[in-house]
């Protein structure tokens, strides 16, 4: 009885003692608060240096992605510090987990923007995470940089995407494969937004170039039985499989798809959601000679890559591999800090207006910022996985392509542009 | 009863001294207190077990959500059926730009859906673990549906962007602080109807068939018409806390409504002790309080806090807080009791 007793008490003094010291941690940002708003019309600015936002998911069925992107954006930041900060004054990170979860991720963002007062939020990866955050950044008028590939269709005035949109990543793909691989494309993909979207779009572009739909298939998130898709797919006799599967899909996808006897050589698959790290996890026995669209590889051959690279492996391990949304995610950094550089301050509308046609030289090449839409230019790259499990380029768009969100320039696309 | 007054005074005044973010996280805590007080309606008193409240929360929100979503538009199709391929506002979407037809809906849908549920399980006599896989597998076909119909749903990225109710904005502070009265009052009164039901002959019967369903049924009661009257009740107000919660948070998707939310909010009835309404009302506040402020402290580790809470409760709480310090009242006042009567809930 009497250890029974001495048992609850301890576990009250532990269950107070955790609610206490998350109470500490919460005062040391509300103390901070005041001197911040007291530093003036810097926005963020403070002696104890600018404060920004990290908010990609730690933990859930996202973490295994995001958690790199974490790692390369503090890495920028930590690089930026080494050499002196931005505006003279150390950029210090407040990191939040989005937990996969979007109203999640609508609250943190509220949190850093209103609480902590940061001047910039670097984060998402999900377009559904972007989407519910979204909101809460036109209404707070804050400033997000969203690092991941999308399906398009938007342009915030407070957010920058440093991923591709369509027109940088899926339609020269299609083009692409439709010159050189042939006529009849099945789609697969997985069941959400961005698949969906981005099928929505191929579909109309097939009918404009001569391109033949055979087949259309979604599976819901972490589906991993695909024999009957398989089958479907063998049945169907397509040149091509486009690929806008997500996640651990992909590793039962190509597993399942090389012991039915199909290999790159007798059908062609492009992905755009397996990228280096995707390859660690699927095996590159298995996905060897596949094809993925990208505007950047680790094996990318510009100066800033070989440093950022090497940088990457020296901080986190040499096993680690840098990827397309890895690099976006660290350029965004480097963006934000030449436009506050630039406009003199952290205030969001002066860093917008810098930010226009901002240019840098990322590890990708050369990027520039639209200021009309806030995406930036890339070029396109069309890679296949190699026996080391990197990417040889196979082609590339030449220059940077300017972005265009809702394919404004593509008479086919007509149909899908939002009706004003 | 002084301690509820101040409690309700508290909240009250909750605006004079909390920020703007902090108001409204509170206000989505009053909004998730709402639905453990459903669930311990029928969980602690009459002992069902349903993992499947996320719905019944889920459409709610949707209800309301797809009110708003119609307001922000201002008459042009809402922005996710123009990328998902659809030319025009489906039929079922229409009435909802009526906010009086979507808090209408987001109460009866709810209720209805639980009723047809509670008609074909109560009825022939499937409880137990049975009925609480079968609230599971609802779940699932419910979110599966949901993701699969992106023109008419949202898809994943479910339903956000919104601007304003009934000609406010949302953005507004006077608009939110508006709002978290709202849910205050509301949460009050869900809270006096509990109290009035648990007090209630009804109330007594529901407990009787918690503790013994065959031995109701011998003195002459139906115990369905019972199960089947307040796991509808229970549906209603998890939709109007879903209603609640998409005014505060300005989205729902979802995996807001999925097995693990649904779990998630018997956890909080847990937690804070089910079978005492209070307790899981704080439970849910408590809980979700806790997450938040973890998760900002310790973004790495959180999820193991949480996890640990969890462990301790329930090995060493089995009636969670408020039986706690039901315990510690108890030995203050040296009235120790040997034999209480113990009560044995269905397993999680």
């Amino acid at each position: 009885m009497r250890n029974r007793k001495l048992l609850q008490v301890g576990i009250v003094v532990l269950l107070v003692s955790l609610v206490i010291s998350a109470c500490g941690g919460n005062k040391e940002t509300a103390s901070t608060t005041p001197s911040e708003t007291a530093g003036g019309s810097n926005g963020a600015a403070a002696a104890d240096g600018i404060k920004v936002g990290i908010l990609h998911s730690l933990s859930g069925t996202m973490a295994i992605s995001e958690v790199s992107v974490r790692d390369a954006e503090l890495m920028a930041i930590e690089e930026i510090n080494a050499a002196g900060g931005v505006l003279g004054t150390q950029i210090v990170p407040v990191v939040e987990d989005g937990a996969s979860d979007w109203p999640t991720f609508a609250e943190k963002a509220r949190k850093l923007i209103s609480e902590d007062k940061v001047a910039t939020v670097f984060g998402g990866w999900t377009s559904s995470s972007r989407k519910a955050m979204k909101p809460v950044f036109e209404e707070l008028n804050g400033l997000l940089w969203y690092p991941v590939q999308y399906e398009g269709l938007e342009a915030s005035p407070n957010i920058f995407y440093t991923g591709a949109t369509t027109n940088q990543q899926i339609v020269p793909a299609v083009d692409w494969l439709l010159e050189n691989r042939g006529k009849k494309m099945y789609l697969l993909g997985s069941d959400y937004v961005f698949p969906r979207t981005a099928n929505l779009i191929i579909k109309e572009q097939l009918k404009a170039k001569g391109g033949e739909l055979v087949g259309e298939e979604y599976t819901p998130l972490g589906h991993t039985d695909y024999s009957t898709i398989i089958s479907k797919i063998k049945e169907a006799e397509p040149d091509i499989v486009f690929n806008t599967l997500n996640g651990d899909s992909n590793v039962a996808f190509f597993k399942q798809l090389k012991d039915a006897g199909i290999s790159a050589q007798d059908l062609t698959t492009l992905s755009v959601s397996v990228a280096e790290e995707e390859i660690r996890g699927i095996g590159v026995d298995v996905l060897e000679g596949h094809l993925a669209a990208w505007n950047y590889y680790q094996t990318t051959d510009t100066p800033a890559n070989a440093a950022f690279v090497a940088n990457y492996k020296k901080k986190y391990g040499e096993d680690r591999v840098t990827a397309d949304p890895i690099e976006a995610g660290y350029t965004a950094v480097y963006l934000w800090k030449a436009a506050v550089e630039k406009a003199g301050s952290t205030d969001v509308a002066k860093v917008k207006e810098a930010a226009k046609e901002l240019e840098w030289d990322a590890p990708e090449g050369k990027v520039r910022i639209d200021g009309e839409t806030q995406h930036i230019y890339k070029t396109v790259r069309i890679g296949e996985v190699q026996a080391d499990g990197q990417f040889k380029e196979l082609w590339n768009s030449g220059e940077a392509v300017k972005p265009d969100p809702y394919l404004k320039s593509y008479e086919w696309a007509a149909s899908i542009q939002p009706s004003e | 009863m002084a301690g509820y007054a101040a409690a309700a005074v508290a909240l009250f005044a909750a605006p004079m001294f909390l920020s703007d973010f902090r108001l409204n996280l509170l206000a989505k805590f009053l909004a998730f207190a709402i639905v453990a007080l459903g669930l311990d309606l029928i969980w602690g008193y009459t002992g069902i077990l349903s993992l499947g409240h996320g719905i019944f929360f889920g459409i709610g929100a949707y209800a309301m959500a797809m009110y708003l979503k119609l307001e922000a538009s201002g008459g042009r199709l809402p922005d996710f059926m123009g990328w998902s391929g659809l030319k025009e506002l489906p039929l079922f979407w229409q009435p909802f730009s009526s906010f009086g037809f979507a808090v209408a809906m987001g109460i009866v849908m709810p209720a209805l859906l639980a009723l047809f549920l509670g008609f074909f399980t109560f009825r022939n006599r499937i409880r137990g673990v049975y009925f609480t896989i079968l609230t599971q597998a609802l779940v699932i076909i419910t979110t599966t549906l949901l993701v699969g119909q992106q023109a008419f749903t949202g898809g994943t990225n479910g339903v956000t962007g919104f601007s304003k109710i009934l000609g406010a904005s949302l953005a507004s502070p006077d608009t939110k602080r508006m709002l978290y009265f709202v849910t205050v009052l509301v949460l009050i009164a869900v809270f006096v109807a509990c109290r009035y039901i648990v007090g209630s002959r009804f109330g007594k019967v529901l407990r009787a068939i918690r503790d013994g369903e065959n031995r109701v049924r011998f003195i002459g009661y139906n115990p369905a018409m019972y199960q089947m009257v307040i796991f509808t009740l229970s549906a209603a107000f998890a939709g109007i806390a879903g209603m609640l919660f998409v005014l505060h948070v300005g989205i729902i998707s979802p995996s807001m409504m999925g097995i693990v939310p649904s779990i998630e909010m018997v956890l909080w009835v847990a937690i804070g002790g089910r079978g005492t309404l209070i307790g899981a009302a704080m439970g849910a506040v408590l809980l979700n309080w806790a997450k938040s402020e973890f998760s900002t402290s310790y973004p790495e580790g959180w999820t193991y806090f949480l996890g640990a809470m969890f462990v301790i409760v329930v090995v060493f709480l089995p009636n969670g807080l408020t039986g706690l310090l039901g315990k510690i009242k108890l030995g203050k006042k040296r009235r120790v009791t040997k034999n209480e009567p113990t009560i044995e809930y269905p397993a999680m």
